[in-house]
């Protein structure tokens, strides 16, 4: 999945020549050389990422706050289960986590549908208008997510707001009045549904260009057939392309899903400030605990961090699982 | 549009390999083609395909045409699709005026381009190193270290941040050398960040060059550090380009590392988060915010013009993004 092809052919290719002498080869150098090659790039992981994780489950299970960061000062204590016993018996962590999973399905769910959709249209339509079509994606997918969130904000701004003045101009029998000072980023409904629309809008074009290239794969006599058999369209997508394109949708599935929970930038524009807690997510609820929170609970953010991190890791075995049965490990 | 194709292509091959034709992007389209009957049927197509357009193209125009449109177009509540006074105040005030009290945006553009290249160098340096280890020799613990990179690059720094942020604290105490509240921390978390993905590109253009080559130059006499540079740098050089670029786009765009190791320090600042920092401070001035969004904007759709034959088939290893 993951490589382009000239790599991955010649993998391929060479796969099946070097392996006998690979056998042969290890006994003769029997040096540390491949150690001292990945070596540099193990050490920074370790440090940078690996050690962290484990920081941060020891850390759940302690009091750490700013003030044992200090010289000469105590390490954190330990305080045992009490992170977690407070956070499940805390109705605003339910709300929170309930929220986070609400908005990544609706974010994965459009974003993968709408994906499909174009994809497939961009396969009906002719080359250059494809083209032409792709090209306006690339501008949505390329905007960093500062910059969108930003726009999206200007967008949907009370009373200068294009989206608020427009809908402030269409008849009120039709979209309802009071538009133009209504304010997008107070309440968890319409604040989510801007960050819903502006990962959607960033995210589903690597979707539709990945769908488009899976359906270029598919051979056209599965179509002929299933014309001659007397399918719908409808019934087409789910009997031919669906279970051909099935390792793809998988993966862009997988991928998604991480990407989404882990939205932290686009909430930190659009609600613009820590106030407001029926607008967290889970990402915002570790920050605001680590570093917006006075005095900072680096324990309890740990603990969020932890269940975060969980959630995450049922996705990411379920992606090496996909990795590992294509032969990426090998 | 082939590497787009070869990406999923792969996913599909397990399936599709019965198929006849393999490669079918030159294939005619099967309706909607000929006469005026079916151009006709194929409007709605047309349309839906405009609107597509529309909707992705739209909010970046919005951005650009806000940034051109003088203070009185902006204060309105009589928004135009099109500035009747096109203005570069906004950028003029940006790039020449002061960001941040005491800093202008050049050196906020320095910041990050500094962090972003070096970072970048460092990688692409390390995950050269590594991919050959992977790509060219056999040894044991080389499944656990493919493993261990695919489930890194899954690793959420958003949950991480708070132990990343201590862990650096401690470091810098450690050490002695403050990586905190200046560029070095945000270096090596860059680079870091970035490794898996670039390995994982990288192992593949690595695999890619035949073994004879190598042992042809040595057999005429070249060391193993002329075999690296005559031989396989020059075959590897677009796999390297390609991973470079993913890697710049993600330093680049990134926030949260650098929100939080920055803290106060704003002469050491990277664009995203004084445009973050400005629009809490100056949140009104839409035409400047809109400026610098475009500003921000700018390198990485260049960059995406390059790659953009990559560009999916990096991002299924999941590299760039927000």
């Amino acid at each position: 999945m993951a490589q382009t092809v000239e790599p991955r052919t010649a993998r391929g290719r060479g796969e099946a020549a070097p392996a006998p002498v690979s056998k042969i080869a290890p006994r003769r150098r029997k040096l540390p050389i491949p150690y001292l090659l990945i070596g540099p790039a193990l050490i920074l992981l370790a440090i940078v990422l690996l050690w962290p994780i484990v920081q941060m489950v020891w850390y759940s299970f302690t009091d750490f706050t700013t003030r044992n960061l200090l010289p000469n000062q105590p390490g954190p204590t330990w305080n045992g289960f009490s992170h977690y016993q407070t956070l499940l018996s805390d109705p605003e962590f339910w709300t929170i986590l309930r929220n986070t999973v609400v908005v990544c399905v609706l974010m994965v769910g459009i974003t993968m549908v709408l994906g499909t959709l174009v994809g497939l249209l961009l396969h009906k339509l002719p080359k250059w208008f494809a083209g032409f079509v792709s090209i306006g994606m690339m501008l949505a997918w390329a905007t960093p997510a500062l910059s969108a969130s930003l726009v999206f904000r200007w967008l949907f701004l009370p009373e200068r707001g294009l989206v608020n003045v427009t809908l402030d101009s269409l008849p009120d029998w039709l979209v309802g009045s009071g538009w133009l000072d209504y304010n997008w980023f107070l309440e968890p409904l319409p604040l989510f549904s801007i960050l819903i629309t502006v990962i959607v809008w960033q995210s589903f074009p690597f979707i539709a260009v990945s769908v488009l290239a899976g359906l270029k794969s598919i051979p056209d006599e599965l179509y002929e057939a299933a014309r001659m058999d007397g399918a719908s369209a409808w019934k087409a997508f789910w009997n031919v392309t669906f279970p051909m394109l099935r390792p793809l949708f998988a993966l862009l599935l997988i991928l998604q899903i991480i990407w989404d929970l882990r939205v932290f930038t686009q909430l930190y524009i659009l609600a613009n400030s820590f106030q407001n807690k029926d607008v967290y997510l889970l990402s915002y609820y570790i920050y605001q605990q680590g570093f917006s929170a006075s005095p900072a609970n680096y324990g309890m953010g740990s603990a969020i961090a932890v269940v975060m991190t969980v959630m995450i890791l049922f996705v990411t075995a379920y992606y090496l699982r996909i990795m590992i049965r294509q032969g990426e490990t090998r | 549009m082939t590497a787009i194709e070869q990406t999923s292509g792969t996913a599909v091959r397990e399936r599709a390999t019965g198929g006849a034709g393999s490669g079918g992007s030159d294939r005619p389209r099967r309706v909607y083609r000929r006469g005026p009957l079916r151009r006709m049927r194929s409007l709605p197509l047309y349309l839906a395909g405009l609107a597509v357009f529309l909707f992705s193209v739209f909010p970046v125009y919005w951005m650009i045409i806000t940034a051109f449109k003088p203070v009185g177009e902006i204060f309105t509540r009589d928004q135009t699709f099109f500035p009747n006074a096109p203005t570069l105040e906004h950028f003029d005030r940006v790039l020449n005026g002061n960001l941040i009290p005491g800093v202008n945006f050049w050196e906020f553009l320095g910041n990050s381009l500094l962090v972003t290249i070096a970072s970048v160098a460092m990688g692409a340096f390390l995950s050269l190193l590594a991919a050959v280890a992977v790509a060219r020799f056999r040894f044991r613990l080389r499944t656990a270290f493919i493993i261990l990179l695919l489930m890194i690059q899954m690793v959420p720094m958003e949950a991480l941040i708070i132990s990343i942020f201590i862990n650096f604290r401690q470091l810098s105490d450690v050490s002695g050398v403050e990586l905190l509240g200046n560029l070095s921390g945000l270096l090596i978390v860059y680079t870091a960040v970035s490794l898996p993905i670039t390995i994982l590109m990288l192992r593949g253009f690595v695999a890619a060059v035949p073994k004879e080559l190598e042992e042809a130059a040595a057999i005429d006499g070249a060391g193993p550090w002329t075999v690296f540079w005559r031989i396989l740098m020059p075959l590897v050089a677009p796999g390297l380009v390609a991973a470079s670029i993913f890697a710049f786009i993600t330093a680049w765009n990134e926030f949260i590392v650098a929100l939080t190791f920055l803290g106060r320090s704003t002469e050491e600042y990277t664009l995203p988060l004084t445009l973050s920092y400005y629009f809490g401070r100056f949140g009104t001035e839409w035409g400047s915010i809109m400026a610098a969004s475009t500003l921000l904007t700018i390198p990485v759709m260049i960059f995406f013009l390059f790659v953009q034959r990559r560009m999916v088939s990096g991002l299924t290893m999941g590299a760039v993004k927000g």
